[in-house]
Protein backbone atom coordinates (compact mmCIF):
# COMPACT_ATOMS: atom_id res chain seq x y z
CA UNK A 1 0.00 0.00 0.00
CA UNK A 2 1.05 3.46 -0.37
CA UNK A 3 2.82 4.68 2.28
CA UNK A 4 0.47 7.70 4.00
CA UNK A 5 1.74 10.63 5.85
CA UNK A 6 1.76 10.05 9.39
CA UNK A 7 1.20 6.05 10.41
CA UNK A 8 -1.73 5.18 12.28
CA UNK A 9 -1.08 2.08 14.62
CA UNK A 10 -1.92 -1.15 13.11
CA UNK A 11 -2.90 -3.07 15.99
CA UNK A 12 -3.94 -2.11 19.79
CA UNK A 13 -4.63 -4.09 22.76
CA UNK A 14 -7.60 -4.03 24.72
CA UNK A 15 -7.48 -6.04 28.01
CA UNK A 16 -10.41 -6.96 30.19
CA UNK A 17 -10.51 -5.81 33.58
CA UNK A 18 -10.36 -8.36 36.33
CA UNK A 19 -8.29 -11.01 34.08
CA UNK A 20 -4.39 -11.33 34.53
CA UNK A 21 -3.74 -11.36 30.29
CA UNK A 22 -4.81 -14.42 29.21
CA UNK A 23 -8.40 -12.69 27.65
CA UNK A 24 -7.52 -10.49 25.22
CA UNK A 25 -9.22 -7.60 22.61
CA UNK A 26 -6.69 -7.03 19.26
CA UNK A 27 -8.11 -4.08 17.74
CA UNK A 28 -6.71 -4.40 13.77
CA UNK A 29 -7.00 -1.15 11.74
CA UNK A 30 -7.24 -1.63 7.89
CA UNK A 31 -8.21 -5.16 7.76
CA UNK A 32 -11.39 -7.01 7.16
CA UNK A 33 -12.56 -10.53 6.67
CA UNK A 34 -8.88 -11.76 4.49
CA UNK A 35 -7.33 -11.61 7.60
CA UNK A 36 -9.83 -12.23 10.22
CA UNK A 37 -10.94 -15.32 9.12
CA UNK A 38 -7.94 -17.44 8.24
CA UNK A 39 -6.29 -16.02 11.28
CA UNK A 40 -9.50 -17.00 13.13
CA UNK A 41 -9.23 -20.60 11.92
CA UNK A 42 -5.06 -21.01 12.59
CA UNK A 43 -5.59 -19.57 16.16
CA UNK A 44 -8.66 -22.03 16.45
CA UNK A 45 -6.41 -25.07 15.90
CA UNK A 46 -4.06 -24.30 18.61
CA UNK A 47 -5.25 -26.50 21.81
CA UNK A 48 -4.30 -23.99 24.48
CA UNK A 49 -7.04 -21.60 23.03
CA UNK A 50 -10.44 -21.47 24.46
CA UNK A 51 -12.09 -18.83 22.56
CA UNK A 52 -11.18 -17.16 19.38
CA UNK A 53 -13.03 -14.82 17.08
CA UNK A 54 -13.28 -11.71 15.50
CA UNK A 55 -15.86 -8.86 14.29
CA UNK A 56 -16.01 -6.36 11.91
CA UNK A 57 -17.32 -3.30 14.17
CA UNK A 58 -19.13 -1.62 11.79
CA UNK A 59 -18.64 -1.61 7.16
CA UNK A 60 -17.83 1.84 6.84
CA UNK A 61 -14.74 1.59 9.08
CA UNK A 62 -11.70 -1.01 8.48
CA UNK A 63 -10.88 -2.28 11.45
CA UNK A 64 -11.31 -5.94 13.33
CA UNK A 65 -11.82 -6.73 16.81
CA UNK A 66 -10.37 -10.04 17.44
CA UNK A 67 -10.99 -11.67 20.83
CA UNK A 68 -8.46 -14.71 22.12
CA UNK A 69 -8.89 -16.69 25.52
CA UNK A 70 -6.76 -18.87 26.63
CA UNK A 71 -6.92 -21.98 28.95
CA UNK A 72 -5.09 -21.55 32.38
CA UNK A 73 -2.95 -18.82 32.71
CA UNK A 74 -0.92 -18.70 29.10
CA UNK A 75 -1.12 -14.84 28.20
CA UNK A 76 -3.45 -14.38 24.79
CA UNK A 77 -0.76 -12.89 22.46
CA UNK A 78 1.40 -16.31 22.42
CA UNK A 79 -1.26 -17.52 20.58
CA UNK A 80 -1.88 -14.61 19.03
CA UNK A 81 2.00 -14.95 17.88
CA UNK A 82 1.40 -18.53 17.07
CA UNK A 83 -1.46 -18.05 14.64
CA UNK A 84 0.10 -15.71 12.74
CA UNK A 85 3.71 -17.26 12.24
CA UNK A 86 1.67 -20.81 11.17
CA UNK A 87 -0.40 -18.74 8.22
CA UNK A 88 2.76 -17.21 7.04
CA UNK A 89 3.92 -20.86 6.93
CA UNK A 90 0.68 -22.58 5.49
CA UNK A 91 0.96 -19.25 2.52
CA UNK A 92 4.32 -19.99 2.00
CA UNK A 93 3.86 -23.61 1.05
CA UNK A 94 1.12 -23.31 -0.62
CA UNK A 95 3.09 -20.76 -3.21
CA UNK A 96 6.06 -23.17 -2.98
CA UNK A 97 3.60 -26.15 -4.11
CA UNK A 98 1.83 -23.75 -6.77
CA UNK A 99 4.96 -22.46 -8.11
CA UNK A 100 6.32 -25.35 -8.87
CA UNK A 101 2.94 -27.12 -10.17
CA UNK A 102 3.03 -24.33 -12.76
CA UNK A 103 6.74 -24.28 -14.36
CA UNK A 104 6.81 -25.41 -17.77
CA UNK A 105 7.01 -29.27 -18.23
CA UNK A 106 11.16 -29.84 -19.38
CA UNK A 107 11.78 -27.79 -16.02
CA UNK A 108 9.78 -29.39 -14.01
CA UNK A 109 11.50 -32.98 -14.93
CA UNK A 110 14.25 -31.24 -14.71
CA UNK A 111 14.13 -30.35 -10.80
CA UNK A 112 12.90 -33.76 -10.49
CA UNK A 113 15.85 -35.54 -11.77
CA UNK A 114 17.99 -32.62 -9.36
CA UNK A 115 16.11 -34.07 -5.91
CA UNK A 116 16.53 -37.81 -7.29
CA UNK A 117 20.01 -37.24 -7.40
CA UNK A 118 20.87 -35.21 -4.08
CA UNK A 119 18.76 -37.82 -2.43
CA UNK A 120 21.16 -40.43 -3.67
CA UNK A 121 24.44 -38.46 -2.55
CA UNK A 122 22.32 -37.95 0.36
CA UNK A 123 22.24 -42.16 0.86
CA UNK A 124 25.69 -42.45 0.21
CA UNK A 125 26.90 -40.13 2.60
CA UNK A 126 24.64 -41.28 5.50
CA UNK A 127 25.74 -44.92 4.40
CA UNK A 128 29.57 -44.53 4.86
CA UNK A 129 28.74 -42.43 7.78
CA UNK A 130 27.38 -45.69 9.27
CA UNK A 131 29.59 -47.78 7.81
CA UNK A 132 33.12 -45.97 9.88
CA UNK A 133 30.91 -46.05 12.99
CA UNK A 134 30.53 -49.57 12.83
CA UNK A 135 34.20 -50.33 11.43
CA UNK A 136 35.72 -48.08 14.93
CA UNK B 1 -17.72 -48.51 12.31
CA UNK B 2 -20.83 -46.97 11.41
CA UNK B 3 -20.75 -44.22 14.06
CA UNK B 4 -16.40 -43.28 12.97
CA UNK B 5 -18.23 -43.28 9.34
CA UNK B 6 -20.59 -40.73 10.25
CA UNK B 7 -17.98 -38.70 12.33
CA UNK B 8 -15.73 -38.71 9.44
CA UNK B 9 -18.95 -37.23 7.22
CA UNK B 10 -19.63 -34.51 10.01
CA UNK B 11 -15.93 -33.19 9.58
CA UNK B 12 -15.02 -33.60 6.41
CA UNK B 13 -18.10 -33.45 4.17
CA UNK B 14 -20.60 -30.30 3.36
CA UNK B 15 -23.96 -32.49 2.51
CA UNK B 16 -26.64 -30.84 0.22
CA UNK B 17 -29.86 -31.57 1.75
CA UNK B 18 -33.36 -31.00 0.07
CA UNK B 19 -34.16 -27.53 1.77
CA UNK B 20 -30.34 -26.43 2.25
CA UNK B 21 -26.62 -27.10 2.98
CA UNK B 22 -25.66 -29.05 5.82
CA UNK B 23 -22.56 -29.33 7.91
CA UNK B 24 -21.11 -26.21 6.16
CA UNK B 25 -18.64 -24.85 9.12
CA UNK B 26 -15.54 -25.96 9.67
CA UNK B 27 -15.50 -27.94 13.07
CA UNK B 28 -12.36 -29.89 13.28
CA UNK B 29 -10.58 -27.81 16.08
CA UNK B 30 -8.44 -29.21 19.04
CA UNK B 31 -11.48 -30.73 21.63
CA UNK B 32 -14.77 -31.07 19.66
CA UNK B 33 -13.99 -35.06 19.16
CA UNK B 34 -12.40 -37.16 21.38
CA UNK B 35 -9.74 -39.23 20.13
CA UNK B 36 -8.93 -37.35 17.09
CA UNK B 37 -6.04 -34.76 17.18
CA UNK B 38 -6.95 -31.56 15.55
CA UNK B 39 -4.28 -29.40 16.97
CA UNK B 40 -2.49 -27.42 14.03
CA UNK B 41 0.62 -29.88 12.75
CA UNK B 42 2.62 -27.87 9.72
CA UNK B 43 4.19 -31.25 8.51
CA UNK B 44 0.87 -33.42 8.40
CA UNK B 45 -0.33 -29.80 6.52
CA UNK B 46 2.12 -30.30 3.43
CA UNK B 47 1.95 -33.96 3.23
CA UNK B 48 -1.27 -34.03 2.56
CA UNK B 49 -2.05 -30.67 0.53
CA UNK B 50 -1.20 -30.57 -3.08
CA UNK B 51 -2.59 -28.62 -6.37
CA UNK B 52 -3.70 -30.44 -9.54
CA UNK B 53 -4.25 -27.86 -12.28
CA UNK B 54 -7.19 -28.76 -14.27
CA UNK B 55 -7.36 -26.32 -16.67
CA UNK B 56 -4.46 -23.79 -17.92
CA UNK B 57 -5.51 -21.34 -20.65
CA UNK B 58 -4.59 -17.64 -22.05
CA UNK B 59 -6.75 -15.67 -19.47
CA UNK B 60 -8.56 -18.67 -17.56
CA UNK B 61 -6.37 -21.02 -14.81
CA UNK B 62 -8.62 -23.36 -13.09
CA UNK B 63 -6.67 -25.73 -10.06
CA UNK B 64 -7.77 -28.01 -7.33
CA UNK B 65 -6.27 -27.44 -3.74
CA UNK B 66 -7.02 -30.56 -1.34
CA UNK B 67 -5.96 -30.38 1.94
CA UNK B 68 -6.75 -26.71 2.71
CA UNK B 69 -9.52 -25.16 5.01
CA UNK B 70 -12.53 -22.73 2.91
CA UNK B 71 -11.00 -19.87 5.61
CA UNK B 72 -7.59 -19.80 3.75
CA UNK B 73 -8.22 -20.52 0.37
CA UNK B 74 -11.42 -17.87 0.70
CA UNK B 75 -8.58 -15.33 1.52
CA UNK B 76 -6.72 -16.03 -1.14
CA UNK B 77 -9.85 -15.30 -3.30
CA UNK B 78 -10.29 -12.19 -1.62
CA UNK B 79 -6.74 -11.11 -2.22
CA UNK B 80 -6.62 -11.97 -5.71
CA UNK B 81 -9.64 -9.51 -5.72
CA UNK B 82 -8.55 -6.70 -4.36
CA UNK B 83 -4.92 -6.73 -3.04
CA UNK B 84 -2.56 -7.61 -6.10
CA UNK B 85 -1.66 -4.23 -7.89
CA UNK B 86 -1.89 -3.61 -11.60
CA UNK B 87 -1.46 -0.57 -13.78
CA UNK B 88 -4.45 1.24 -15.01
CA UNK B 89 -5.31 5.05 -16.55
CA UNK B 90 -5.99 7.65 -13.75
CA UNK B 91 -5.24 10.73 -15.27
CA UNK B 92 -6.71 11.88 -18.53
CA UNK B 93 -5.05 14.87 -19.94
CA UNK B 94 -7.91 15.91 -22.66
CA UNK B 95 -6.00 18.34 -25.06
CA UNK B 96 -9.12 17.85 -27.38
CA UNK B 97 -12.39 16.17 -27.41
CA UNK B 98 -14.80 16.89 -29.78
CA UNK B 99 -16.49 13.34 -30.21
CA UNK B 100 -19.89 12.85 -28.41
CA UNK B 101 -18.69 10.95 -25.75
CA UNK B 102 -18.06 13.65 -22.76
CA UNK B 103 -14.91 14.39 -21.43
CA UNK B 104 -15.84 12.41 -17.92
CA UNK B 105 -17.41 9.66 -19.85
CA UNK B 106 -14.63 8.90 -21.77
CA UNK B 107 -11.39 9.33 -19.01
CA UNK B 108 -14.03 6.76 -17.04
CA UNK B 109 -14.12 4.34 -19.84
CA UNK B 110 -10.08 4.67 -20.41
CA UNK B 111 -9.82 4.06 -16.86
CA UNK B 112 -10.96 0.68 -17.40
CA UNK B 113 -8.71 -0.59 -19.88
CA UNK B 114 -6.85 -3.33 -18.57
CA UNK B 115 -2.95 -2.09 -19.44
CA UNK B 116 -0.34 -5.16 -20.18
CA UNK B 117 2.46 -3.80 -17.52
CA UNK B 118 4.25 -5.43 -14.92
CA UNK B 119 3.27 -3.40 -11.76
CA UNK B 120 6.77 -4.97 -9.99
CA UNK B 121 8.66 -2.50 -12.65
CA UNK B 122 7.13 0.52 -11.07
CA UNK B 123 6.34 2.17 -7.64
CA UNK B 124 3.21 2.96 -5.89
CA UNK B 125 2.48 6.85 -6.63
CA UNK B 126 3.56 9.32 -3.35
CA UNK B 127 0.34 10.73 -1.93
CA UNK B 128 -0.51 14.05 -2.86
CA UNK B 129 1.93 14.06 -5.97
CA UNK B 130 -0.05 15.33 -8.75
CA UNK B 131 2.83 14.88 -11.36
CA UNK B 132 4.27 11.91 -11.35
CA UNK B 133 7.84 10.69 -11.93
CA UNK B 134 9.03 7.79 -14.34
CA UNK B 135 9.20 5.53 -11.49
CA UNK B 136 5.78 5.53 -10.92
CA UNK B 137 4.04 6.47 -13.81
CA UNK B 138 2.90 4.89 -17.63
CA UNK B 139 1.84 7.46 -20.07
CA UNK B 140 -0.05 6.78 -23.34
CA UNK B 141 -1.70 8.83 -26.10
CA UNK B 142 -4.59 8.72 -27.93
CA UNK B 143 -4.96 10.83 -30.98
CA UNK B 144 -7.14 10.20 -33.58
CA UNK B 145 -9.17 12.09 -35.95
CA UNK B 146 -12.29 10.88 -38.57
CA UNK B 147 -12.06 12.10 -42.03
CA UNK B 148 -14.59 11.45 -44.78
CA UNK B 149 -13.27 8.94 -47.36
CA UNK B 150 -13.71 10.49 -50.83
CA UNK B 151 -13.32 7.13 -52.30
CA UNK B 152 -16.50 5.84 -50.95
CA UNK B 153 -19.86 4.59 -53.40
CA UNK B 154 -22.44 7.26 -53.62
CA UNK B 155 -25.41 5.34 -52.34
CA UNK B 156 -23.46 3.28 -49.95
CA UNK B 157 -24.68 3.32 -46.05
CA UNK B 158 -21.88 1.53 -44.56
CA UNK B 159 -19.77 3.55 -41.68
CA UNK B 160 -16.99 1.50 -42.98
CA UNK B 161 -16.89 2.41 -46.25
CA UNK B 162 -17.91 6.17 -45.68
CA UNK B 163 -15.39 7.40 -43.26
CA UNK B 164 -11.82 6.51 -41.80
CA UNK B 165 -11.21 5.93 -38.41
CA UNK B 166 -14.63 6.31 -37.28
CA UNK B 167 -14.16 3.57 -34.91
CA UNK B 168 -11.15 4.57 -31.70
CA UNK B 169 -9.88 1.18 -30.52
CA UNK B 170 -8.16 0.29 -27.35
CA UNK B 171 -5.32 -0.55 -30.16
CA UNK B 172 -4.91 3.24 -31.38
CA UNK B 173 -3.07 3.90 -27.23
CA UNK B 174 0.25 4.53 -28.24
CA UNK B 175 2.80 4.45 -25.61
CA UNK B 176 4.72 7.75 -25.06
CA UNK B 177 8.09 6.98 -22.59
CA UNK B 178 8.45 9.18 -19.96
CA UNK B 179 11.95 10.31 -19.12
CA UNK B 180 14.63 7.82 -18.80
CA UNK B 181 11.79 4.49 -19.85
CA UNK B 182 13.83 3.63 -22.98
CA UNK B 183 16.76 3.08 -21.36
CA UNK B 184 14.96 1.18 -18.43
CA UNK B 185 12.48 -0.77 -20.45
CA UNK B 186 14.11 -1.16 -23.89
CA UNK B 187 12.17 -4.61 -25.25
CA UNK B 188 9.06 -3.44 -23.10
CA UNK B 189 5.88 -3.94 -24.73
CA UNK B 190 3.51 -1.64 -22.90
CA UNK B 191 -0.06 -1.58 -24.78
CA UNK B 192 -3.68 -2.37 -23.26
CA UNK B 193 -4.05 -6.02 -22.96
CA UNK B 194 -7.07 -6.11 -25.49
CA UNK B 195 -6.88 -4.62 -28.97
CA UNK B 196 -10.28 -4.37 -29.92
CA UNK B 197 -11.78 -2.32 -26.79
CA UNK B 198 -14.55 -0.25 -28.39
CA UNK B 199 -13.60 3.71 -27.04
CA UNK B 200 -15.71 5.62 -28.70
CA UNK B 201 -17.18 6.31 -32.18
CA UNK B 202 -16.24 9.67 -34.30
CA UNK B 203 -17.93 11.38 -37.56
CA UNK B 204 -16.15 12.92 -39.94
CA UNK B 205 -14.41 16.07 -37.78
CA UNK B 206 -14.31 15.14 -34.75
CA UNK B 207 -11.46 14.22 -32.62
CA UNK B 208 -10.04 12.76 -29.66
CA UNK B 209 -6.28 14.10 -28.47
CA UNK B 210 -5.62 12.98 -24.93
CA UNK B 211 -2.65 12.32 -22.78
CA UNK B 212 -3.49 9.26 -20.16
CA UNK B 213 -1.34 8.80 -17.45
CA UNK B 214 -1.08 5.01 -15.70
CA UNK B 215 -0.26 4.37 -12.06
CA UNK B 216 0.04 1.52 -10.34
CA UNK B 217 -2.89 0.66 -7.45
CA UNK B 218 -5.15 -2.17 -5.83
CA UNK B 219 -8.55 -3.30 -6.27
CA UNK B 220 -9.47 -2.11 -3.17
CA UNK B 221 -8.80 1.49 -4.04
CA UNK B 222 -10.96 1.02 -7.18
CA UNK B 223 -12.29 -1.95 -8.94
CA UNK B 224 -10.28 -1.06 -12.66
CA UNK B 225 -7.24 -1.63 -10.43
CA UNK B 226 -8.74 -5.97 -10.01
CA UNK B 227 -6.23 -7.49 -12.09
CA UNK B 228 -8.50 -10.82 -12.34
CA UNK B 229 -12.46 -10.51 -14.15
CA UNK B 230 -13.51 -13.12 -11.94
CA UNK B 231 -12.08 -15.30 -9.04
CA UNK B 232 -14.01 -17.88 -7.30
CA UNK B 233 -14.00 -21.29 -5.21
CA UNK B 234 -16.21 -24.09 -4.46
CA UNK B 235 -15.93 -27.28 -2.60
CA UNK B 236 -15.23 -30.14 -4.76
CA UNK B 237 -18.47 -32.46 -4.89
CA UNK B 238 -18.55 -35.98 -4.08
CA UNK B 239 -21.37 -38.03 -5.14
CA UNK B 240 -22.73 -41.26 -3.82
CA UNK B 241 -25.80 -43.27 -5.01
CA UNK B 242 -27.35 -44.33 -2.30
CA UNK B 243 -29.99 -46.59 -3.96
CA UNK B 244 -29.25 -48.51 -7.02
CA UNK B 245 -31.05 -47.35 -10.00
CA UNK B 246 -31.77 -49.06 -13.39
CA UNK B 247 -32.28 -48.61 -17.01
CA UNK B 248 -34.62 -45.72 -18.22
CA UNK B 249 -34.22 -44.19 -14.90
CA UNK B 250 -30.44 -44.52 -14.97
CA UNK B 251 -30.87 -42.47 -18.00
CA UNK B 252 -32.86 -39.77 -16.42
CA UNK B 253 -30.42 -39.57 -14.19
CA UNK B 254 -27.45 -38.74 -16.07
CA UNK B 255 -29.87 -36.29 -18.06
CA UNK B 256 -29.93 -34.24 -14.22
CA UNK B 257 -25.91 -33.43 -14.11
CA UNK B 258 -23.69 -31.50 -16.69
CA UNK B 259 -22.50 -33.95 -19.36
CA UNK B 260 -19.50 -36.45 -18.25
CA UNK B 261 -20.51 -36.40 -14.51
CA UNK B 262 -22.45 -39.66 -15.04
CA UNK B 263 -21.82 -42.56 -17.22
CA UNK B 264 -24.19 -45.69 -18.02
CA UNK B 265 -22.53 -48.92 -17.48
CA UNK B 266 -24.22 -52.37 -18.92
CA UNK B 267 -23.53 -54.95 -16.45
CA UNK B 268 -25.55 -58.23 -17.66
CA UNK B 269 -27.82 -56.71 -19.54
CA UNK B 270 -28.93 -54.37 -17.57
CA UNK B 271 -28.20 -50.65 -17.48
CA UNK B 272 -26.49 -48.65 -14.21
CA UNK B 273 -25.49 -45.55 -13.82
CA UNK B 274 -21.94 -44.95 -12.33
CA UNK B 275 -20.31 -41.55 -11.32
CA UNK B 276 -17.47 -41.26 -13.70
CA UNK B 277 -16.03 -37.79 -13.59
CA UNK B 278 -16.67 -35.31 -10.34
CA UNK B 279 -14.73 -32.32 -12.80
CA UNK B 280 -16.60 -32.26 -15.98
CA UNK B 281 -14.49 -29.95 -18.32
CA UNK B 282 -17.86 -27.85 -19.56
CA UNK B 283 -18.33 -26.93 -16.05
Amino acid sequence: MAESGERKAALEMVQADGTDGNCVTFVLHDEDHTLGNSLRYMVMKNPDVEFCGYCITHPSESKINFRIQTRGSLPAVEPFRKGLNDLMGVCQHVLDTFEVRLLPEELRSFLDQERQRTFDAESLIAFSGILCLTLV
Amino acid sequence: MAAKRSMDELRERVVLGEFGVRNVHTTDFPGNYPGYDDAWDQRRFEEAFRVDVVREEDGVLEFDMVGIDAAIANAFRRILLAEVPTMAVEKVFVYNNTSIVQDEILAHRLGLIPIRADPRLFEYRNQGDEEGTEIDTLQFQLKIKCSRNPQAAKESSDPNELYFNHKVYSKHMTWVPLGNQTDLFPDADFRPVHDDILIALLRPGQEIDVLMHCVKGIGKDHAKFSPVATASYRLLPDITLLQPVEDEAAETLQKCFSPGVIEIQNIKGTFFPAVKCLVPNKS
